[in-house]
């Protein structure tokens, strides 16, 4: 049986088109092209310029950010001060360095946390469907009703204002999110014949979900850490801005920003500065995951 | 437009290859040098095409050739990225139709020059009613004023295409309708306005056997009517021998070949075209009672004229097979006595679709309605099928995916019916299953390795790893694909290479039933007899049970000695393969059987057609 | 349809119910009495008693439970045991102002993304939709509250066009109305703007990808012609999905977005409240906000009827 089978890889007479089909050679040299594209690097650059300072911020900052040194208040920028002072005193780019480390940390948290529930919870009502899928499907319903904001607002009015309070509750605002996204992957990743043809091997369902479905749907995930990681961002600013996040003396930017309203008419700096370090963190968190989404085909197979 | 441009280039170029160009003087459409790249890939070479008013041409490729590009290039609607070079002329429209600008093809597309796609439940809007779409076209091209005017010359078209009930239908959303009938109202958007050449890029590869055959009646009927031009794009070769004049044939963006159909059928000059014939050809066989392969095409010798007008003489085509299983095979002798490796008795299963109504009882679907039948070890055995037949269901219940809802299914000694899970793995390790899609069928984000090994982690087998890569090597060989592909991922082969893969993981761990759910189509032609071939090889080599599952009665009786016939959730006829098809017995296996085409029959019917004409040609 | 509907409205009826049991045992989750939070610690035991029999925190959390939740479907939500006001009163008054600012900044928000979001799609490959969705990523990024500081320190405070702060009902002064509510609505909108815009995007660039759309094309319809009139229904379907989300997203961000302004909302009632630890008025209008946010799914669930036929016909 070797000799005419043979022939598909190697053809005895040698003419266009008689290779085994002309879809390896284009599917290879997609794959090849499919360059980091510039999003994805920006987006990188940016989250990696906060962390950078989050981690400066544990050897080094110019001044203490919590000292209050009375006699420089309310300064613009300069050598001594890169972006000035605020009212107390305080060096205003010791506070940003020093609040990105609050900001990682609570995205780091309330993310791990909805990633944590979010993705096994939506991975088996994929798996199982029937009622437990309707189950958790309408849990992430309710939970889609109270967005991460109001959670952390109900949570601040019963627990009282903290960091601590604050990544919990954001945390738990974004489970549906992460529900949601590992379920559809896992409907997709479930409908393929390669689990069918695991399921006709007699693998279990643990075994499918380890090995089928969860390097399928990865990609997916990642890309909602991204973004959920720039809400949680957004969230956490919102929330020190109304006195329900980090409370004092800790500086985060969001507080910052509450603390600088009332001298909007004379400092306007003091809220341009983390106004802009809250967006550019953002921005960098929703840039990474646009350039992982392209990245991570969607499409599961890689295919079309 | 650019008139200057138009007197330079205005000599005829009369193809060299063209024989028939006798009517040349005003072409319907001529195409000269067409080029067509992306900015990294060259799609389309040199192409050079005249047609007349009238004349059906045929463009034949297999994916990848460039076919489709060409067509898309004709009616200027190129993806973004890709350019294309060389002059395209319309009769009746001035300039080259490359460089007319987007006003300008507006007004040619959909008047003169029409399409009609391939997919049809995508290529209609799913928000808009049938009738309204077809009204849209010719309200466009202002040939008909007023609504109601056009509402009725709307539905005048859809039953010029024979859609039931037209009226009704003009009020259907897409998704009402049928596959065959969405095509049916492609094409009555695309004949709305009378058009002196239309296209068709694969318009009845989604329809089943006998819808396909349907649609392309009307096709060629509409066509011939109205004295249409047709260019008709397709990888089917025996469509094309049913449909066109003239051929072209297509490899890698660039003609290889053109003739008309009788002469590039019997005498194809072209190894390419040769090959194609012989690998589509399910009628001949090589010495070996092999199928011929692109490879093996030299030795093929294409369907003579007068062959093709006697009938066809099935034994002396068919050589006997190398082994033949008899229809039992097993060293027990004929089946009295021995338990048949599958054995259906009443087999229902039934679905829950969505409730309509708050207190209706749910719909039910009934794919399987009590269907019985026995497969003897080492028999290869067909089930035929159009879609919705419960072909799928059936596998899927063999396999133990599925549970029946009444009857009996016993697959190796084990009862499906009220299985656990673990009752079910002896019969897995049975009964393999080779799928459809060679892509989807392999996981993207595992390396061959694990893909072939996956059935050796079944619970009770209990393989080292050491043990496994030898066993993935040993299939590898058997499968014909070089050993350092157990380091790769799916994406770097081919779908032919793919589906070897999938046999792979299917024979691993030496199953006695090998269940192939439509193995082969999806794949090119080309591909097609090698993949048969070596299913069939291995079915001795490994003395299988095969049970082959496919709409396609060529490759049906090809591979197959016994086969039953699904519809509809029934089994409207089964017996020895031969049987069925020369002396088929229901009505339904009759329209099956006539429907389906091959090379040979489409050659004999063309040239019973036009006997006449025929041998004053030649 | 009708089974599609109502199907909702039981699924809605159903959420609303586990959504108070679960706010409401959080509420409580609270260590601490309420009267002796309302009252101080130097309260007397008389009158603490009176005054947890007057609000009923006396009874079991049960009996607690039902007497609320048996008020919220004619809006009745009790007294605060704070304020001693009635919360129905309060948040009737509370929840046209919101209700104004919400509606009036996601058509402001619709109004920028449809153009905005069809032209960055059919122009994608051009500087125009480039610099569409540069802005829209930009815009992504900016919570509404530092827009509404931004606009204040250039529209307020800089140029001096527009009051700062405040609120005055429309019915009073419609003029001082209008000055007020802008500055507010176009920090909400230019977020939600920018938000919406990207969506929009990727659902036209998604439907120009359609078949359906190439079949137009080869009716003849141009370009811009083929997308208005078989593109953009399809397209408003995946659009409309996001818009009922993000609806939920801009109630709570007028939360915030009140407090710099000072507009006088259920926002800001629920900040006070949340300041004063007034458990019964917080879980009153988390449930209003809830109830909104739920409603507006209803109705977008009931809009997907009208404009897909595909899903006219199953439950």
């Amino acid at each position: 049986m070797s000799e005419p089978t043979a022939a598909e890889s190697v053809p005895q007479f040698s003419l266009p088109g008689l290779e085994p089909g002309p879809e390896p050679a284009a599917v290879v040299a997609r794959r090849g092209r499919r360059k980091v594209s510039a999003t994805l690097i920006v987006g990188a650059a940016v989250v990696v310029l906060v962390v950078l300072a989050a981690l400066v911020s544990f050897f080094w900052t110019p001044y203490d950010p919590v000292k209050a040194f009375p006699v420089d208040r309310l300064q613009g920028s300069s050598a001594a001060h890169l972006m000035g002072t605020d009212r107390y005193g305080r060096d205003v780019f010791s506070g940003i360095l020093y609040g990105a480390r609050i900001t990682l940390m609570v995205g780091l948290i309330s993310v791990g946390i909805a990633l944590v529930i979010g993705t096994p919870l939506g991975i088996l009502a994929g798996m199982r469907g029937g009622f437990t899928e309707e189950a958790t499907m309408r849990g992430a319903d309710i939970l889609l009703a109270f967005p991460a904001l109001l959670v952390a607002i109900m949570f601040g009015a019963v627990f009282g204002a903290s960091t601590t309070t604050a990544m919990v509750a954001i945390g738990i605002g974004s489970i549906p999110g992460f529900a949601r996204v590992a379920r559809s992957g896992t409907l997709q990743v479930m409908s393929t014949e390669y689990v069918l043809a695991a399921r006709a091997s007699s693998q279990n369902s643990f075994r499918i979900a380890r090995r089928h479905v969860l390097p399928n749907i990865a990609g997916m995930v990642v890309v909602q850490c991204s973004v959920t990681f720039a809400l949680a961002v957004l969230a956490e600013a919102a929330l020190s801005f109304l006195g329900l996040g980090t409370p004092p003396p800790v500086p985060s930017w969001g507080r910052m920003l509450q603390e600088s309203q009332q001298f909007l008419g004379t400092f306007p700096m003091l809220a341009v500065w983390p106004g802009a370090a809250i967006a550019v963190a953002v921005l960098g968190f929703n840039l990474l995951g646009d350039g992982l989404r392209d990245k991570f085909d969607p499409k599961l197979n890689g295919e079309r | 437009m650019e008139s200057g441009s138009l007197v330079t280039t205005s000599m005829n170029p009369s193809s060299s290859i063209n024989t028939e160009a006798d009517a040349a003087a005003d072409p319907l459409l001529q195409v000269t040098g067409l080029s067509v790249a992306s900015r990294d890939r060259q799609l389309v070479q040199g192409f050079n095409l005249t047609m007349n008013r009238g004349e059906r041409v045929g463009l034949i490729g297999e994916s990848g050739s460039g076919k489709s590009m060409t067509s898309t290039a004709l009616m200027g609607l190129l993806p973004e990225g890709v350019n294309a070079v060389g002059t395209v002329r319309l009769a009746g429209r001035e300039g080259n139709l490359l460089t007319a600008s987007d006003r300008q093809m507006c007004r040619i597309r959909g008047n003169d020059m029409t399409m009609v796609f391939q997919e049809p439940l995508t290529a209609l809007n799913p928000l808009m009613k049938v009738g309204p779409q077809v009204a849209e076209v010719m309200v466009k091209h202002k040939n008909v004023t007023g609504r109601r005017a056009a509402k009725n010359k709307a539905v005048a078209m859809l039953a010029s295409v024979r859609l039931p009930d037209p009226a009704q239908a003009a009020q259907a959303y897409p998704h009402q309708l049928s596959g065959g009938q969405r095509q049916r109202v492609m094409l009555a958007m695309a004949l709305a306005n009378d058009p002196e050449l239309l296209l068709c890029d694969e318009p009845t590869t989604a329809l089943d056997v006998t819808v396909q055959r349907q649609v392309l009646d009307l096709i060629l009927e509409s066509v011939r009517q109205r004295g249409t031009g047709l260019l008709f794009i397709t990888h089917d070769l025996s469509v094309v021998a049913n449909v066109c004049d003239r051929v072209l044939v297509m490899n890698k963006g660039v003609v290889v070949e053109e003739g008309s159909a009788a002469e590039v059928f019997t005498r194809p000059r072209h190894a390419y075209t040769r090959g194609l014939l012989a690998a589509s050809d399910l009628d001949a066989s090589d010495e070996d009672g092999r199928l011929f392969t692109v490879a093996s095409a030299a030795a093929y010798v294409p369907p003579k004229i007068k062959e093709v007008l006697a009938p066809m003489p099935a034994a002396t085509l068919r050589a006997p097979r190398s082994q033949v299983p008899e229809s039992h095979g097993s060293p027990g002798g004929p089946a009295t006595g021995v338990e048949p490796v599958i054995s259906v008795k009443n087999l229902v299963r039934t679905y829950q679709r969505g409730r309509t109504s708050l207190f209706a009882k749910p719909l039910e679907v009934q794919a399987l309605r009590g269907i019985s039948f026995d497969v003897q070890a080492g028999q290869r055995f067909g089930v035929v099928g159009e879609s919705g037949s419960g072909k799928s269901t059936l596998l899927r219940i063999l396999a133990g995916l599925d549970q029946p809802t009444s009857g009996s299914v016993r697959v190796a000694g084990n009862e499906v019916a009220g299985a656990r899970e673990s009752a079910l793995v002896d019969l897995r390790r049975q009964l393999q299953i080779v799928f459809q899609d060679p892509m989807g069928s392999l996981n993207p984000r595992m390396r061959v390795q694990e893909i072939i090994a996956e059935p050796l982690l079944a619970p009770g087998q209990k393989v080292d790893s050491a043990r496994q890569r030898r066993l993935v090597a040993q299939m590898l060989a058997a499968v014909d694909l070089p050993a350092d592909s157990a380091g790769r991922f799916p994406h770097q082969f081919s779908g032919g290479q793919r589906q070897r893969i999938s046999i792979a993981r299917a024979l691993i761990c030496e199953p006695r039933i090998l269940v192939a759910d439509e193995p082969v189509s999806a794949l090119d032609v080309s591909v097609r007899a090698q993949v048969l071939n070596l299913l069939s090889d291995l079915v001795d080599q490994y003395q299988l049970t095969l049970v082959f599952v496919s709409h396609d009665l060529g490759v049906v009786r090809h591979i197959c000695d016994n086969v039953v016939v699904m519809n509809q959730g029934e089994i409207v006829e089964s017996g020895a393969t031969e049987q069925i098809y020369e002396h088929p017995q229901h009505e339904y296996t009759r329209t099956l059987v006539g429907a389906s085409m091959s090379l040979r029959s489409e050659l004999a019917a063309r040239a019973a057609q036009s006997k006449g004409r025929f041998h004053a040609n030649l | 349809m009708v089974v599609r509907l109502a199907v909702n409205v039981v699924r809605f009826i159903v959420t609303f119910f586990v959504a108070t049991v679960a706010v409401f045992a959080l509420m409580r989750a609270i260590p601490g009495d309420p009267a002796q939070i309302s009252l101080g610690v130097n309260a007397s035991p008389e009158l603490l008693a009176q005054t947890r029999r007057e609000f009923g925190t006396d009874r079991p959390l049960i009996a607690q439970y039902f007497d609320w939740v048996s008020g919220l479907p004619q809006g009745h939500f009790g007294v605060s045991f704070v304020t001693r006001r009635d919360i129905s009163d309060m948040i009737a008054d509370r929840v046209q102002v919101s209700l104004i600012l919400v509606i009036l900044s996601m058509i402001v928000a619709l109004l920028i993304a449809v153009p905005f979001g069809t032209l960055a799609a059919v122009r994608h490959r051009r500087t125009s939709g480039i610099l569409i969705s540069g802005i829209s990523q930009l815009g992504v990024a900016i919570p509404g509250f530092l827009a509404g500081i931004m606009l204040v320190v250039v529209f307020a405070v800089g140029l001096g066009w527009l009051p700062a702060n405040g609120w005055t009902p429309p019915g009073q002064d419609f003029g001082d109305f209008a000055s007020r509510i802008v500055l507010p609505v176009v920090a909400l909108a230019s977020v939600q703007g920018a938000i919406l815009t990207r969506y929009v995007r990727s659902a036209v660039l998604e439907v120009m990808s359609e078949d359906y759309l190439r079949t137009a094309r080869a009716k003849g319809l141009g370009k811009l012609e083929a997308l208005v009139r078989h593109g953009l229904r399809n397209a408003s379907i995946p659009v409309l999905t996001v818009t009922s989300i993000q609806l939920a997203a801009l109630i709570i961000g007028a939360v915030v977005v009140e407090r710099v302004f000072v507009i006088p909302g259920l926002g800001s009632m629920l900040l006070d409240a949340v300041g004063n630890r007034d458990m019964l008025s917080v879980q009153s209008v988390v449930m209003v906000l809830v109830a909104i946010t739920l409603i507006i799914n209803l109705i977008v669930d009931t809009l997907y009827t009208v404009l897909d036929p595909r899903i006219r016909k199953q439950a």
